[in-house]
């Protein structure tokens, strides 16, 4: 959280992550500058807002180049919301096919080279996964009322291990923003620091030896692109899973 | 300044072993490929259809491994 001149340059693998202020803002005690990372995310809305206005705006039976990307994706989503929740979920699509954009979008944004991963934060990982704890929760006892608290109690168990059990669900119900967060958070993390720290093994090695290393570390940059669509993809289907549980308990 | 040096050597060893729980991440993930192949192979018609479920079994096999990456950085260049 330094203020100092940012150094793309540097050589610490953990540079690329560094937050820097560009405006400087303070209201009360709190610190809401505009930083590298809100920039990026308002890029980031930016260019899904321009991909699906390019995408919708002459709509045809047969669609175009644009218009097949945008259906590609609308279908690719609502696909596996129809796979795991069914129908009830339908109304829930707007919010899935959101989240899977904007992580999506960001996870790619962040693999331009010199550009900003927004999702190698923890804190903007961890405030996706609570919107969808919180939300999963409080949809499961709207639907269910306190009927809802049976997604504990997993049918056909022996009664004599149902304390046990009941304790293992609640824990599992309780780590799972943890576990949603640290996911797509450690993924962006470790690949980008992976790839630098490879990145100055080449440069050690030089001119002249560096050549077939910098093959693999471009394979590389390919099974990050790779994980940064999976990791948006798995947060969608989670979500999708929690939303299954809470609707139709288990 | 025998204290600092005993802290340092711990934060070493213990993001090295902190690491060792990518084995763990590169054995599930041999399996579940090794195993999607096995299957794949027996019945290709059936294949395609749990190609997706493959990418999400070694998306979640991937991450439990990283979880312990995560530690070894954290040590490495947090704490």
């Amino acid at each position: 959280m330094s203020t100092e001149a940012h150094d793309p340059f540097s050589h610490s693998p953990m540079a690329q992550f560094e937050i820097h202020r560009i405006v400087p803002m303070h209201v009360g005690g709190l610190d809401v500058s505009f930083t590298n990372s809100s920039l990026m995310m308002v890029i980031t809305l930016g260019l899904i807002t321009l991909f699906f206005m390019i995408g919708t705006r002459r709509a045809s039976l047969v669609p175009g180049r644009w218009q097949s990307l945008t259906e590609i994706s609308y279908e690719f989503v609502a696909g596996m919301m129809r796979d795991t929740v069914g129908a009830a979920g339908q109304k829930f699509f707007p919010f899935v096919f959101t989240l899977f954009m904007f992580i999506l979008f960001l996870n790619m944004l962040g693999m331009v080279p010199y550009s900003f991963t927004v999702t190698s934060h923890i804190i903007v990982t961890f405030a996706l996964a609570a919107v969808v704890f919180v939300g999963v929760t409080v949809l499961g006892f709207i639907t269910h009322g306190v009927g809802y608290l049976k997604l504990f109690v997993p049918h056909g168990v022996p009664v004599a291990l149902l304390p046990l059990i009941v304790v293992i669900e609640v824990i599992s119900y309780l780590s799972r923003p943890i576990s949603l967060s640290v996911r797509l958070f450690a993924n962006m993390m470790a690949g980008h620091t992976m790839l630098k720290v490879f990145g100055g093994f080449i440069v050690m090695l030089g001119f002249l030896g560096g050549w077939l290393p910098l093959a693999f570390s471009v394979a590389f940059v390919g099974l990050e692109v790779l994980v940064a669509f999976l990791q948006a993809y798995v947060f969608a289907v989670l979500t999708c899973i929690y939303l299954n549980d809470a609707l139709h308990l288990h | 300044m025998e204290a600092e040096a005993a802290a340092l050597l711990g934060k070493y060893i213990g993001a090295g072993l902190a690491a060792i729980a990518l084995a763990g991440a590169g054995v599930g993930i041999g399996h579940i490929f090794g195993n999607y192949l096995a299957g794949a192979l027996r019945n290709p018609a059936a294949a395609q259809q749990q190609f997706p479920n493959l990418l999400l079994g070694f998306a979640l096999a991937e991450a439990t491994g990283l979880f312990g990456l995560v530690v070894a950085l954290i040590l490495l260049f947090v704490v």
